[in-house]
């Protein structure tokens, strides 16, 4: 390899370290947002001079070793083989440094688990492969989906900037208030991740967890489902807007009237043409993770939709299966509204292949349930 | 037929051909076998992982569906464990174990046979799961549930039963060396005189003894959560879920130690060799092996920080598992002071074990920093966690194993290796090892989860260096096979004693080492 080749590998390595120190988040933790989270960044910073210093010392040795004492510089070998006074202080020296670490990582845990005098509480429901809100002072529920395309993910468009990071409907929490996170899970157990929070919990079906955090600064932090949850774990991203108590106020406003307006649609006599066209987002929103967007499944686990025998079969049954669930089917009652399951219901059993003819009204949904 | 004539002639000939292998009670034979599966397994469970890479080469789906990618994380994690490292460590301990204590062979020739054997329908059943309806067990290696009840495939099945086979294999050989190495060492060789590896494996079988049918508790129980209408691990019929994670990390942190004492055996015997100077510490050697082994039934929870335990139980296992560092530190201490004012030469079994030093360090320390819980919390089921346990299994197990069968070759072939093409197999393994996994503390830290088969834009460019470097890591592999084969197949005629500064009985009989060896006990003074 000549100098001028040698030059441009350089080089390489060099944008490449380039094109990284621009994000100065991408080598370590992320900017903290919380008490915890710089108390976290700090401990991390701390471990990290700590063992550097024992590695310079260690390995300085080492390599003076290999250096100084090899047979071609023509070094003899002692032939020591013990040294008690020394064996006992490299393992006393270590107790020391150790206990230096645990003092102020002991501090901080205790800080984590105290969930005691929260200002509100939020529940959180983990599921294949969403997650779901609840504002338990607030009656504010709703439920949050990856945004990225289908297209993004496949190379076939542009990938935007919060690829993989970004969601439909986010959580939103005001600043400055400690915010109770109550976590469980309705199938598997998945892990509710904000990195710039230092929060990390296991959402566990049929147990309910607790973790908490407060932000000062309002924002948008970005983070993700940690423990593997199946085919579609990478793409069950969580999104929190952090705002100014006002912009809260008005943002749960708004989410209640938005409810109320999906309610009053229940009541509605709906055509089929509407309710197939409505369907149809539902659709690609909650079931084509499963069952694809052209409805031909993924056989053994996930059936086709086409010609499926629930789908063209009695009416009764289809709603059944998409209210209670079966197996890995989930049950939906608690995520849908009655308008998203009537509307998913007539594009299933008139769209994809299938032509029924029949559909349901979302009244008979509500009375269903 | 003439393999008849062949087999009578001589009390110490040998079958020959294919039956020579099924039917050996051989350690030396089916310490052999061992190896070559693992290596295979290795290629097979290394050709996964270059799957995984050429996904995660960039963002966006290429190659694999996620399903698919999962299917690849989780058979590599399990193939690698079981198929892989242990099964090498047995062969080793097959191979030399004997010669090292001067026994004529294990206790039990013919379970000796049977625990071999027994891997094959085990390894079958994981590699064909691949093919069966619903594909291969896609839940991570670590099998939580309730996603592994939840899929249908029977693979998980296959999974689950080799699993079983192998652990009944895995007793049997412990309980086949712990015999030997208790009664038949040489006369005169007392406990403390025993070589560090004869140690470091007394100690591994006893935990393997302790841990394995832990795992096979668990795995029974999640086989009748499938299929028995149990709910051992379902909260709707009383169950918990995390009850699994308790039992299987009772299990799965002492395999991580079982995985990395014979490691730290092969480094002590080689280290000296190469220093020409005599182990430093042995006795504590002894003791930190010990400590190290005890402390692995109490530190498990520390894989569960996450799951929400109450604050004393946290407290409690960040704090066990930090005292673990102290008898690894211990380790380094004295394989650094045994190396120091030696006379060290830099053949390839030197440079892996040097190697090996200082980058198992590397995941001893980052293996500390997961200690403290709240940094945990940050990295526990990140790429920062994937690249602690690979320091730990691919340059601490992996690598050591590497040194040890250039270290021990002219014993088993009678011919040296070729110097300079085991050189170029350690600096390739070593840079493409580092390149591959150490962009993955920067990625893990900044908040790339592990199990994803895409990931966000600011991950991008570490990635495609971890890619780059896993298929160079992967295809210099190829080497070491074609040193090993070219290294059988002839070459520089092997000494009794190779190594100028080798100590131990193997090196007291020839090179090849005949069939059987010390039928006649040597007395060691």
């Amino acid at each position: 390899m000549n100098k001028r080749s040698i030059l441009s590998l350089g080089a390489a390595f060099l944008s490449v370290y380039a094109a990284n120190s621009h994000a100065a988040y991408a080598l370590n933790l992320k900017t903290p947002a919380t008490e915890i989270a710089s108390q976290i960044y700090d401990l991390h910073m701390m471990m990290i001079w700590v063992c550097l210093a024992i590695f310079v010392v260690v390995f300085g040795l080492m390599f003076y070793s290999i250096l100084k004492h090899r047979k071609s510089a023509g070094h003899v070998a002692s032939q020591f083989h013990e040294n008690h006074w020394l064996e006992v202080v490299w393992t006393i020296i270590p107790v020391i440094i150790l206990a230096g670490m645990a003092y102020p990582a002991t501090k901080t845990i205790l800080a984590m688990k105290d969930t005691a005098a929260s200002d509100m509480s939020i529940k959180v429901t983990g599921s294949q492969w969403k997650w779901s809100y609840d504002y338990l002072d607030q009656d504010v529920k709703f439920v949050s989906t990856l945004a990225t395309s289908d297209d993004q993910i496949h190379n076939k468009a542009e990938k935007g900037e919060n690829y993989l990071l970004e969601v439909d409907n986010p959580m939103v929490v005001p600043v400055g208030k400690k915010i109770k996170v109550l976590l469980t899970a309705a199938d598997v157990i998945h892990a509710f991740w904000v990195p710039e929070f230092g929060i990390k919990q296991d959402a566990i079906p049929g147990f309910v967890r607790e973790t908490w955090f407060r932000v000062d600064k309002p924002g948008t932090y970005r983070g993700q489902c940690a423990e593997l949850c199946g085919k579609a774990h990478g793409y069950m991203p969580i999104v929190v807007e952090a705002m100014e108590e006002d912009d809260y106020n008005a943002w749960i406003v708004a989410k209640k009237d938005a409810a109320a307006a999906a309610d009053a649609g229940a009541d509605q006599e709906w055509t089929k043409d509407d309710l197939v066209a409505a369907g149809k987002a539902v659709y690609e929103k909650n079931c084509a993770v499963c069952h694809q967007v052209n409805g031909a499944g993924m056989p053994p686990a996930f059936p086709a939709m086409t010609g499926s025998a629930i789908a063209t079969g009695p009416l009764e049954g289809h709603l059944d299966i998409i209210l209670n669930g079966k197996n890995i089917m989930p049950a939906w009652a608690a995520v849908l509204n009655d308008v998203d399951i009537a509307a998913v219901i007539a594009y299933e059993r008139n769209a994809l292949g299938n032509n029924t003819g029949d559909f349901i009204q979302p009244s008979a949904v509500k009375a269903a349930r | 037929m003439s393999t008849n004539t062949a087999t009578h002639h001589d009390d110490h000939g040998h079958p020959t051909g294919i039956m020579r292998w099924v039917a050996s009670t051989n350690h030396k034979d089916i310490g052999t076998l061992y190896l070559w599966f693992s290596f295979f397994m290795f290629l097979f469970a290394g050709a996964l992982a270059l799957g995984i890479r050429a996904e995660l080469f960039q963002p966006g789906l290429q190659f694999l569906e996620p399903e698919n990618f999962n299917r690849l994380t989780t058979l590599h994690g399990l193939i690698m464990i079981f198929g892989a490292i242990m099964p090498a460590f047995v062969g080793f301990a097959n191979w030399m174990i004997p010669l090292m204590i001067g026994a004529s062979d294990l206790a039990f020739p013919r379970l000796n046979n049977m625990s071999f054997w027994l891997m094959i329908p085990a390894a079958l059943l994981l590699m064909t799961s691949i093919f069966v309806p619903g594909g291969a067990i896609a839940g991570g290696w670590t099998m939580y549930p309730p996603l592994s009840v939840q899929n249908p495939s029977m693979s998980v099945d296959m999974s689950i039963l080799a699993l079983h086979i192998l652990g009944v294999s895995s007793i049997v050989g412990s309980i086949n060396i712990i015999t030997t190495i208790l009664n038949m060492r040489a006369p005169g060789m007392t406990m403390m005189k025993m070589p560090l590896f004869v140690w470091t494996w007394l100690i591994t079988a006893f935990l393997l003894i302790a841990s394995m049918p832990v795992l096979a508790g668990a795995l029974t129980m999640l086989l009748t959560d499938r299929h028995f209408g149990t709910s051992f691990f379902d909260a709707a019929g009383g169950g918990d879920p995390v009850l699994w994670q308790h039992v299987f990390w009772f299990f799965g942190h002492p395999e991580v130690y079982i995985m990395i004492l014979p490691a730290f055996g092969l480094i002590s015997t080689i280290i000296p060799t190469f220093a020409r100077k005599p182990l430093f510490g042995y006795a504590s050697m002894v003791y930190a092996t010990a400590a190290i082994a005890l402390l692995s039934f109490v530190v498990w929870a520390h894989h569960m920080f996450t799951t929400g335990m109450p604050v004393a139980g946290q407290l409690f296992f960040m704090y066990s598992t930090m005292l673990i560092s102290i008898p690894t530190g211990v380790k380094v201490f004295n394989w650094v002071a045994t190396m120091w004012r030696g006379s060290m030469t830099f053949e390839t079994p030197m440079l892996f074990s040097i190697a090996v030093v200082f980058l198992f360090t590397i995941g001893g320390f980052s293996g500390l920093v997961c200690a403290i819980l709240p940094v945990d919390i940050q990295v526990q089921d990140t790429y920062y966690v994937v690249a602690h346990f690979h320091y730990v299994l691919f340059s601490g197990a992996a690598m050591s194993i590497m040194g040890a069968v250039y270290y021990w070759l002219p014993k088993w072939t009678g011919f040296m290796y070729d110097e300079t093409l085991g050189k170029w197999h350690f600096w390739l393994t070593t840079i493409a090892f580092n390149v591959t996994f150490f962009p993955m503390h920067f990625t893990g830290l900044a908040g790339m989860p592990r199990r994803v088969p895409d990931y966000a834009l600011q991950f991008a460019e570490f990635n495609m260096i971890s890619s780059f470097g896993a298929f160079a890591l992967g295809i210099s592999q190829l080497l070491f096979l074609y040193i090993v084969v070219k290294c059988i197949k002839g070459g520089t005629k092997a000494d009794a004693k190779p190594w100028d500064g080798a100590e131990g009985l193997e090196w007291t009989v020839p090179s090849p080492a005949p069939f059987h060896t010390f039928e006649v006990p040597p007395t060691v003074k």
